[in-house]
């Protein structure tokens, strides 16, 4: 059913139309989804990267536009380690009432079959938008058509509530399977979150550098999900904040400044196996423990802070990102060390408290994305960070440096603290299996 | 398993497989229609008595006698008791008439309607037992059966409609608010049921039932149903009309109510398959977009009246093309599967709520949770009935 596969969109023109020759333009798009598939398999792996093929990963990243296309199936969930892409609509569900073991199975090989599908930029079905019958309505809502992959991932996870309810029930037979490493998370000071944006049973992360493609699979993943699971919160996000790769430029966040300098990148694959990959020998090893938050940013009153107080907080110069203790962005931060003007770092700042350095080394690895979701009442921009960070084990990362920035963070004057959530996220699934399956092994 | 209900217990006989197919319609009498005794049906104005209340499955024969001073109908309706598998009409004072019905295992009701309007009279259990007889009906014959039976059930409805309406506006004309606001939730059921087939009259359903925001200067002003409603739920600031325009609006809303009831019983009114496959659809839609939200009865919240109504309309009219559907090869015995067990899930969360007959909480009581968990079972339910048209049409239709 080629007929449903959708028109790549003019790739030659929208790939690196500034940087890259129109003739090569072509060879680059492959290349690119060559190199980025290499830059995975090496993080995957655990080989070393080499010069050349850094190079090449760099060729891919700059050219990682809308014709790039990762694959649904593999070791791990795309959508992790995977260069972050511009891009983001999260979808967190409740399973409906009622819903069985079976039901739950079937919806999660729909959900897969459909990502497959999806990731590869084809419509949801292969009848999808236009080639059904025309009495019926359409498989696939068809605002995707003509638009090709746009580096889609589709990333699913695990709410504590598919292993027991709120109410203690194991609706599904699986309280028995869940994760050590899926904890409740505790409240953290300056929590003010609302029930409206926390928790889920299910999770959906639709990373794509076209946000109406990240749109669409989210929109008919949740229409195939009615009757089992009903969206209990989305959120869309742009500006990714987040780099996952060395060869990725540190976007900023709506305060201005460039944030996760200091993430775990595809290419530190040592730290990635062991503070991302879940390890061992279980149904989650090779998965992930995503934690979501979103923060709002009081961003008015921020605007209206001296620079040298929002230097100060964040730990960092605006304009280089580099740290107060001195160098360039990527200089580590030297603590109690005066920098070139003769600022020191605040230990208290934003980079001081988030630091490995005291955190006993625990690292995340972030995708997080700005958002800005109209106004409230009062006229202020409802704007922030939506905060995604998988890692190992949240017990030995996110909670302890939660726990560390909610207590004395300097940066809490300007932020909420509104959603949370936590899922498991399984390794990814094998050609012929539902992602998840291990779940019910 | 059987699916059931919205009034607990009514659409067993819908969702038991039984093929109700109804052959012997008035005017369309089989060659050798009896098998055994005709039961008799003695009617007067105010009684409705069947000389039985079992037959055997297969050709049943009733031999009507109306002794009543007014014109009169004999219904049998499915269990569901709305749903109509059989009736004959227009049976004058003094007239015999015979009607021949082919009837499969099951329970229906027997009812009579005094003057064909209003609610039925001597409604009385009916039980077929016995083998199957089913006839190998072809699929034109299951259509045909749908369709009169869909107008059976519009006509009766309308008939239904007609003195609710009248008893509601009379209370709110005389000035009885408290009567009259009992009586809006229930006088708007029988409306519900079948409102795309009024919004089928095309101007006529906003003068019925035309919410405030949708009222303009230049197109429908805000009158019928909803414009009473805030009368009789005056919001603070608001002045209720006077009696004079209380009049006028009643008198209006009776008049379009009336003349909805005409048009469906005009003899060259119809529908067609998908009308009613798409009625179903329609009504579904109604309840998602409009009734969910609660802005259709602003003012008097009664909204669960509506929504119940709506899926009810919806359930006749699924059930009236379910055996076609069921019989579009897989694809429709697993879509009327699906159908049957979403149905039965929404009916009984709303069973939860209360029913037509005792009376449902207002719909502001209820939590942003109770709303989502009814929200999502109409969208349940939705998924799979918005592919009922094309399986009951099939591809090489239109």
């Amino acid at each position: 059913m080629t007929g449903t596969e959708r028109e790549p969109a003019d790739t030659s023109v929208t790939a690196s139309p500034t940087e890259t020759p129109s003739e090569i333009a072509a060879p680059t798009s492959e290349v690119s989804r060559r190199g980025l598939l290499g830059l995975a398999g090496a993080a995957l792996g655990g080989l070393a990267l080499g010069g050349a093929g850094g190079a090449i990963t760099a060729t891919a990243v700059a050219a990682a536009d809308t014709t790039t296309q990762y694959p649904f199936y593999g070791e791990h969930q795309s959508g992790i380690v995977t260069p972050t892409q511009d891009r983001l609509h999260f979808a967190a569900y409740d399973i409906t009432p009622g819903t069985t073991r079976a039901d739950l199975i079937a919806l999660l090989e729909d959900w897969t079959a459909a990502a497959d599908r999806l990731t590869r930029g084809l419509d949801v079905s292969e009848t999808g938008a236009v080639g059904g019958p025309a009495l019926a309505p359409p498989d696939d809502t068809g605002e995707a058509q003509g638009l090709p992959a746009s580096g889609l991932t589709l990333t699913f996870g695990f709410g504590p509530g598919v292993f027991t309810d709120a109410h203690g029930n194991d609706r599904f037979g699986l309280a028995s399977r869940r994760p050590a490493e899926l904890v409740d998370l505790p409240t953290f000071a300056g929590d003010a979150l609302e029930e409206a944006s926390s928790g889920g049973d299910l999770c959906i992360q639709a990373c794509a550098n076209d946000p109406q493609v990240a749109v669409h699979a989210i929109r008919n993943l949740s229409r195939i999900a009615f009757g089992r699971a009903s969206i209990r919160w989305s959120q869309l996000g742009f500006g990714r904040t987040s780099s996952t790769s060395k060869a990725q430029v540190t976007e900023r966040n709506l305060f201005g400044f460039k944030d996760g300098t200091a993430n775990i990148t595809a290419e530190e694959t040592d730290v990635v196996n062991k503070d991302v990959w879940v390890g061992g020998n279980s149904w989650l090893t090779g998965g992930s423990i995503l934690v979501a938050r979103k923060i709002r940013m009081i961003i008015e009153t921020w605007d209206r802070t001296s620079l040298d107080e929002q230097e100060h907080v964040m730990g960092r110069a605006k304009g280089t990102g580099a740290p107060l203790s001195g160098g360039d962005e990527f200089t580590p931060v030297r603590f109690h060390h005066a920098g070139p003007d003769g600022r020191k770092l605040a230990m208290d700042s934003h980079v001081a408290l988030a630091h490995p350095d005291h955190n006993h080394g625990a690292r995340l690895l972030r995708r997080g994305y700005n958002f800005v979701d109209g106004n409230d009442q009062l006229g202020r921009l409802n704007a922030g960070l939506f905060f995604l960070a998988f890692q190992a084990d949240p017990r030995t990362a996110f909670i302890p440096i939660q726990k560390q920035l909610g207590h004395s963070d300097l940066l809490n004057e300007y932020i909420r603290h509104v959603g949370s959530a936590i899922f498991a996220v399984p390794p990814g699934a094998k050609p012929g299996e539902h992602i998840g399956a291990g779940i019910f092994g | 398993m059987s699916v059931s209900t919205i009034r607990p217990a009514r659409l067993v006989g819908l969702t038991s497989g039984a093929a109700l197919l109804v052959l012997a319609l008035a005017g369309c009498v089989p060659n050798n229609p009896t098998s055994g005794e005709a039961l008799t049906v003695e009617i007067t104005d105010t009684t409705c008595v069947v000389s039985a209340n079992t037959a055997q499955a297969g050709t049943v024969k009733f031999s009507a006698k109306n002794t009543g001073s007014q014109v009169n109908e004999f219904e049998i309706l499915a269990a569901d008791k709305l749903r109509i598998v059989g009736e004959k009409e227009n049976i004058t004072p003094g007239q015999s008439v015979d009607y021949v019905t082919h009837l499969e295992p099951g329970t229906y009701y027997t009812e009579c309607k005094t003057g064909m309007v209003g609610e039925g009279v001597g409604t009385t259990k009916f039980t077929v037992t016995g083998k199957s007889a089913k006839v190998d009906a072809s699929k034109q014959q299951q259509i045909d059966t749908a369709v009169t039976n869909y107008i059976g059930y519009i006509k009766d409805r309308t008939a239904a409609l007609v003195p609710a309406v009248k008893e509601f506006t009379e209370a709110y004309r005389s000035g009885d608010d408290e009567k009259a606001r009992a009586l809006f939730g229930p006088a708007r059921v029988n409306y519900e049921r079948i409102e795309p087939t009024a919004e089928a009259f095309g101007d006529l359903d906003p003068k019925i039932d035309i919410r405030e925001g949708d009222a303009s200067e230049d197109g429908v002003p805000f009158i019928g149903f909803h414009r009473i409603e805030k009368d009789l739920w005056a919001p603070a600031g608001f002045t209720p009309s006077d009696p004079a325009g209380r009049a006028e609006l009643a008198d209006g809303l009776e008049q379009n109510i009336q003349k909805l009831y005409d048009l469906v019983h005009e003899p060259k009114f119809t529908v067609s398959l998908d009308d009613i496959s798409n009625g179903a659809i329609g009504l579904l839609d109604e309840v998602a977009t409009s009734k969910i939200t609660g802005e259709e009865d602003e003012f008097s919240h009664t909204d669960l009246y509506d929504f119940q109504a709506n899926v009810e309309g919806a359930a006749v009219a699924y059930g009236n093309v379910r055996d076609i559907a069921k019989a579009s090869g897989a694809d429709g015995a697993k879509l009327v599967e699906s159908i049957d067990a979403k149905l039965d899930a929404l009916n009984k969360m709303l069973a939860t709520y209360g029913s037509l007959d005792t009376g449902f909480v207002a719909y502001n009581t209820l939590t942003t949770d109770q709303v989502k968990e009814l929200s999502d079972a109409i969208n349940a339910l939705s998924e799979p009935l918005s592919k009922l048209t094309h399986t009951v049409l099939g591809v090489s239709s239109k």
